[in-house]
């Protein structure tokens, strides 16, 4: 198994489109890091140029400390599934698995070996006569993985590969490869725009944006201590809430006021909003961080409409509208609300992050992680 | 539980009431009738060609082919219409000749045609537009113009006469289609698929050979087809560079002079006209099975 290293990585197309700018990533030996965000940030670029299907512009690209820039993909010993599976049309699953095998001249036994065992793991033994065409989608792609596990390579990639099923199979194959990654114990470098896939598989997300790396790190850490605005609304479903508030400061306290609702900032908070005193930032609160309350509690919660009731039985998603702002929460499911409600919301403030307006960097990182 | 079933199903929910059904037999009428027109033009004349080889020279002088359906048992069936113009008129020796040319003029175009489709459509090379541009101008160069030319050059180096010379000029003429035709459908095989192979370890002689030509069968069958075909019945490029000397004379070559020097023998000119036609039909029967439709059916989501 290896360890990937991009250092300042970079892709420009021709007429000087920049697809990724000086990307940074370490890969360690096992582990599984999801490439995440919208369509269009560069993740699937990254990926090609890992598997050397893209030329690399700019940086250098190390697989287990060698740098592989000018290796082409067949010596780079990585294995890759696409999104539409790539099956080989003409050859039964069999073939199709084995024909990375019989190009490097694996011996007949071996890799018959190989391929059944597989085919078990996958579970698809019975279909291995059978040509693509004669496969369900879900089949499918698990052909296109069993074509990478087979070859015991030192990187599996995978772009984007279940997004081509339908949810429920989504969710099976999600698990599937999870479990794949634990059993195989390999290197996996896994991209998809789903957020959920990557809070679910991932070890490490790498969080992409117009081919700028936003962020890297464990899911939890993107989830609790977001980088800037776009990670803190990108990771999370229901996602993030966001308000453009004043910050005041009134006898030693700190406020946040959105004009039609004022809140008081605990002192820890506070204090990393004084620098901000007199100016605008963006307020985020998680969906789950506000409480419902029936009554105003001064300075203390939000008072807004209800707008949308989504009842999912476990829970109620509440879309909320205030003076300003739109935003949702998570109530518990024996909340009886009715469209048109003014309902009060009381934020944790201890799960709040702020914003700064012009750079949507998180205030106060480094003082909130002492 | 089963009868419920079958009740359901006599439910003529989705049964058109007869007169649609008549409808739609109907409006498929004309379409039939203009198919089957066509089908009597092409196949009486060649039936009568069929007919008329097996019938001695008196029979057909005196008697139409037609008549021979009238009594069948009685007619005077003769294969000497054949063993004569095997032998005495050099058909066998030039039935032998035309595949010699043939075969190589077919095979060496399409397959560098097929490298050539494979270079232009998946290799990065510098270049590779304007090589493409170029085989596409060629294309509108009519090869007419090339004979002069072609023949000098030919006259220069003594491959005139010789069957490499007319190998060499029928690859010529052939390749700008061919690479054309090879380069639309080659492009079209998914990226995915060739990545994929890249991936997995092959290199590109591995990709083109166990992919790229695997799933290409249905445009190589059909361009082999139509460049046996027309080579076959090429009189022009044969005359022009292997000549009329009977010990390398072609089928058509060979037929056209009988057409001069025989051309009252009715007998032997059917019987040769139809010795002509066979192997264009054995190739087309042959290769027509490789049109398949669906060719990457299973491969990629579409």
């Amino acid at each position: 198994m290896a360890t990937v290293s991009l250092k300042n990585i970079g892709k420009v197309y021709e007429g000087n489109v920049r697809a990724v700018d000086n990307a940074n990533i370490e890969i360690e030996d096992r582990e599984f890091v999801v490439f995440v965000g919208p369509s269009g940030c560069g993740k699937s670029t990254t990926l090609r140029m890992i598997a050397g299907l893209e030329d690399i512009t700019e940086g250098d690209l190390y697989i287990d400390d060698k740098r592989v820039n000018d290796i082409p993909p067949k010596d780079r010993d990585i294995a890759m599934v696409f999104q539409n599976y790539a099956l080989y049309p003409h050859m039964t699953v069999y073939d199709n698995m084995a024909f990375g095998l019989k190009i490097r001249k694996f011996d007949k036994e071996d890799i018959k070996k190989r391929v059944d065992q597989a085919a078990k793991i996958l579970d698809i033994e019975e279909l291995l006569d059978r040509k693509p065409k004669a496969l369900s989608g879900g089949q499918r792609q698990r052909v296109a993985v069993g074509r990478a596990i087979v070859r015991q390579p030192k990187v599996f990639l995978f772009d984007e590969p279940l997004s081509n099923l339908d949810a429920k199979l989504r969710v099976q194959m999600r698990a599937e490869i999870s479990s794949l990654h634990n059993r195989l114990q390999a290197t996996m470098v896994y991209v998809t725009h789903d957020q959920v896939e990557a809070m679910t598989m991932a070890d490490k997300i790498v969080v992409l944006k117009d081919g700028l790396i936003q962020q890297i790190g464990s899911p939890l850490e993107l989830y609790n201590d977001p980088a800037n605005r776009f990670v803190a609304g990108f990771i999370g479903s229901p996602p993030m809430n966001f308000m453009t508030v004043d910050v005041t400061e009134e006898k030693g306290k700190v406020y946040i006021d959105e004009g039609d609702f004022k809140l008081e900032i605990p002192k820890e908070q506070g204090d990393i909003l004084k620098d901000y005193v007199g100016k605008q930032v963006v307020f985020g609160m998680r969906p789950e961080d506000l409480d419902y309350h029936e009554e105003e509690m001064k300075d203390q919660t939000i008072k807004c409409n209800v707008g949308v009731i989504e009842p999912l039985g476990a829970e109620i998603h509440v879309y909320v509208n205030t003076a300003k702002h739109q935003a949702i929460a998570r109530v518990g499911p024996n909340v009886k609300l009715q469209v048109g409600d003014t309902i009060y919301l009381l934020p944790h403030f201890e799960k709040a992050v702020f914003f700064d307006l012009e750079t949507e960097l998180a205030i106060g990182r480094e003082q909130r992680r002492q | 539980m089963s009868d419920t079933t079958m009740e359901t199903r006599q439910v003529p929910i989705n049964k058109p009431p007869a007169s649609v059904k008549v409808q739609r037999v109907l409006k498929g009428v004309p379409m039939r009738l203009i198919l089957l027109a066509i089908i009597l033009i092409w196949v009486v004349p060649i039936l009568g060609l069929l007919v008329s080889s097996f019938r001695t020279p008196e029979a057909i002088n005196n008697t139409g082919w037609w008549t021979v359906f009238g009594n069948l048992a009685a007619t005077d069936w003769t294969l000497s219409n054949y063993i004569s113009v095997l032998y005495a008129d050099f058909m066998g020796l030039a039935f032998l000749n035309s595949m010699l040319v043939t075969i190589p003029s077919t095979v060496i175009p399409i397959t560098i045609a097929a490298f050539a489709a494979y270079a232009i459509a998946w290799m990065d090379f510098p270049g590779r537009e304007a090589i493409f541009v170029i085989i596409v101008g060629l294309l509108v160069v009519p090869l007419q113009m090339a004979l002069i030319p072609v023949l000098k050059v030919y006259t220069a180096n003594q491959l005139n006469g010789t069957y490499l010379g007319i190998w060499l000029a029928h690859t010529g003429f052939g390749l700008p289609l061919a690479t054309y035709l090879l380069y639309g459908y080659i492009s079209g095989i998914p990226k995915e698929i060739i990545e994929s192979a890249h991936a997995d370890g092959a290199t590109p002689w591995m990709s083109f050979t166990r992919l790229v030509l695997p799933l290409s069968k249905p445009a190589i069958a059909s361009f082999a087809i139509f460049q046996f075909l027309w080579v076959w019945n090429d009189l022009l490029v044969a005359l022009v560079f292997l000549g009329t000397k009977k010990e390398n004379a072609l089928v058509t070559t060979r037929l056209a002079e009988m057409v001069g020097s025989r051309g009252q023998d009715w007998h032997v000119l059917t019987s040769g006209a139809f010795l002509t036609m066979i192997m264009p039909l054995i190739i087309f029967f042959s290769l027509q099975r490789y049109f398949v439709r669906g060719m990457m059916a299973g491969s990629v989501k579409g």
